[in-house]
């Protein structure tokens, strides 16, 4: 295997040293990895990386898609067949019954209704608020700006599930105006500007666009709020949109703070929803409510994929 | 003299006229921003502390006790297995949640073949609510038509009882954790080789280093930064376990599964003492800080 290797320059394998036998699509080098093209090209090369690739999609197969497999197919059973030992791999009937019995009994129309109300609203209120503060930050530079954006990125350090109860009774009883913002989207959608992390995102992107830029509205006589909606807003657009997704999909998949403010089961996001009715349905019915609850996620990372990955990778580091 | 003396005065007036304006902008611009920090963030920060060191039940004016609340955490058996779980859990995760993903990033990352389908699926389960995940694997561990003791039959090895039992309890639960979560790190570190220069492997391998080295002398150091920074970030997310505890087991079997903040929650929320939970909330807190600045400084000094 390694017997072609380190003795010629990289890319270049003479044509003679070719066997016959070997297919002509080669492996190229767009980027160089660990192994090097020739280590691939060589005769076990091929058969090792072929071995490889088929049983690493095999089993990455197996292990990520079978069991979806087997929710969405499972939730077709009849409760007989769904309790049968040895289970069968094929339904025996492509039924959607659970699915209607789900969707009925199960309140999920609400339930879903009521997640995309504070995903939008959450959305809505981080995106104009941290947009905003993230700008006078970065732009306006007031007196103790920098104090202010030391106590917001201070945040970062305190994971919001420990601070769990205060902030619960924080909602409960609003300090100063004793509000109850129990059971309203309120609960959802003013903690979700509290982000350090959306901040520290928008403030260093927002650094990064040059002061003439700004400075050339601002002699054409724009105010600040024009400079921000036409300068910076249309600059910004690949933060935004990570600062947006990171938004919408930590109200989308948070469990413990809408297990514990939105407690009345007509406000319940869909997560908190089914968790809270596990106990008296179905194992079918139950199932099919999974699948049902997962699509909307899986759609929308099928529109945006690219900016998710995207946002991963370059918004940062926060996993 | 005078004439120039009142101009610069008045050009003075219109400066500070300007910076005062320009601050109460830039406030207008905070304003939102600052008073759902303070209300969501800072205060419960603060009352946190306050709690921790109270009698509270919220009827009667709060009584401040001192370390009682502490004392009274110590005291509960449940507080140790908490601890220890959490470690346990943490440790394990990292095992199973850290090495694996950085192993499947330098498997994808050499396949020139059907990378798309791989990291595609690889991240799939990330996009599942996690409390759909975890559901869908109460599911799996059912000792009786649970998916897990078929594939044990099929494979002729005895079945488990999973969740029901105190030695494999916390295993499930970290099983359920890596799956779910394994996706995102991996799609990370795949982002990380990618930046790692050629060079230096076509150099490893003019030196005659093999593929073990290459990965050892190469790609480790070039992504140490990165593999820092998830390390940190893994302990700080999986220390905060409470939805796998909370919807598989309770906590049980005998507090085999329980983790701090799920009896913060417990001591909350079911026995209606929010001095207890607080307590154990500001112990948490405190070790999470020293991972937190750990973290903030490595990502600081490096971007």
């Amino acid at each position: 295997m390694s017997n072609l290797t380190a003795t010629r320059p990289p890319g270049t394998v003479p044509a003679k040293a070719e066997p016959a036998w070997r297919p002509r699509r080669r492996f190229t080098s767009q980027h160089r990895t660990v192994l090097s093209p020739h280590q691939l090209n060589s005769r076990w090369g091929r058969r090792i990386y072929w071995l490889v690739l088929v049983s690493v999609v095999l089993l990455f197969t197996a292990i990520f898609v079978f069991p979806l497999y087997w929710m969405i197919t499972g939730a077709m059973k009849t409760g007989e067949e769904f309790a049968r030992i040895p289970p069968t791999y094929v339904p025996s009937r492509f039924s959607l019954d659970s699915y209607r019995e789900a969707w009925t009994l199960m309140n999920l129309d609400r339930f879903l209704l009521n997640t995309l109300q504070y995903a939008a609203g959450a959305w809505a209120f981080a995106l104009a608020f941290d947009v905003g503060a993230a700008y006078a930050l970065s732009k306006l530079r007031p007196f103790f700006g920098n104090v202010i954006l030391l106590g917001m990125l201070a945040t970062l350090m305190i994971p919001p599930t420990v601070i769990l109860l205060p902030a619960y009774l924080t909602v409960k009883d609003l300090p100063i105006l004793n509000l109850d913002l129990l059971n309203t989207p309120w609960a959802i959608w003013l903690p979700a500007v509290a982000n350090g992390f959306n901040i520290f995102l928008l403030k260093r992107f927002f650094d990064s666009i040059p002061t003439e830029l700004l400075e050339a509205a601002q002699i054409d006589g724009a105010s600040p709020l024009r400079v921000l909606l036409s300068v910076v807003l249309p600059v910004s657009r690949p933060i935004l949109g990570v600062v947006s997704i990171f938004t919408v999909v930590n109200v989308w998949r948070d469990f413990a703070w809408p297990l514990l403010v939105l407690q009345d089961p007509e406000k319940m996001t869909i997560s908190v929803g089914i968790a809270s009715l596990r106990a008296n349905m179905p194992q079918t019915t139950m199932t099919a409510a999974l699948v049902i609850a997962s699509i909307p996620t899986i759609v929308v990372f099928f529109i945006f994929q690219r900016h998710i990955m995207a946002g991963l990778t370059a918004g940062g580091l926060k996993g | 003299m005078t004439a120039l003396q009142n101009r610069s005065r008045k050009t003075d007036g219109r400066r500070l006229g300007l910076v005062a304006r320009r601050n109460i902008t830039a406030y207008g611009f905070l304003s939102g921003a600052l008073i759902c920090f303070a209300f969501f963030s800072w205060y419960p920060m603060f009352r946190e502390v306050v709690l921790s060191f109270q009698e509270n039940n919220f009827v009667d004016p709060p009584v401040w006790v001192g370390f009682d609340n502490f004392t009274t955490v110590f005291k509960d058996p449940a507080f140790r297995s908490a601890w220890i779980n959490t470690a346990v859990f943490t440790l394990l995760a990292l095992l199973c949640g850290y090495l694996i993903p950085f192993v499947i990033a330098l498997v994808l990352n050499e396949l020139r073949h059907a990378r798309g389908y791989l990291r595609f699926v690889v991240y799939l389960p990330v996009m599942l609510p996690p409390a759909v995940s975890v559901l869908l694997f109460k599911w799996f561990y059912d000792p009786g038509p649970g998916l897990f003791n078929q594939i044990l039959e099929l494979a002729h090895l005895p079945g488990l009882s999973w969740l029901d039992s105190r030695d494999t309890a916390l295993i499930s639960l970290v099983i359920v954790s890596t799956w779910m979560n394994l996706g995102s790190g991996t799609l990370i570190y795949l982002a990380a080789l990618q930046s790692v220069p050629g060079e230096l492997y076509e150099a490893a391998e003019l030196d005659g280093a093999g593929v073990l080295r290459r990965i050892w002398h190469v790609t480790i150091p070039q992504t140490r930064l990165i593999l820092l920074v998830m390390l940190l970030l893994q302990i700080i997310a999986t220390m905060q376990v409470f939805i796998e505890p909370y919807l598989l087991t309770g906590g049980g079997p005998e507090d085999a599964t329980i983790s701090v903040v799920y009896l913060m929650y417990q001591y909350a929320f079911n026995f209606g003492n929010f001095g207890g939970g607080s307590a154990l909330g500001l112990m948490l807190m405190l070790v999470l800080f020293v991972f937190s600045a750990a973290y903030l400084r490595l990502s600081r000094d490096n971007t």
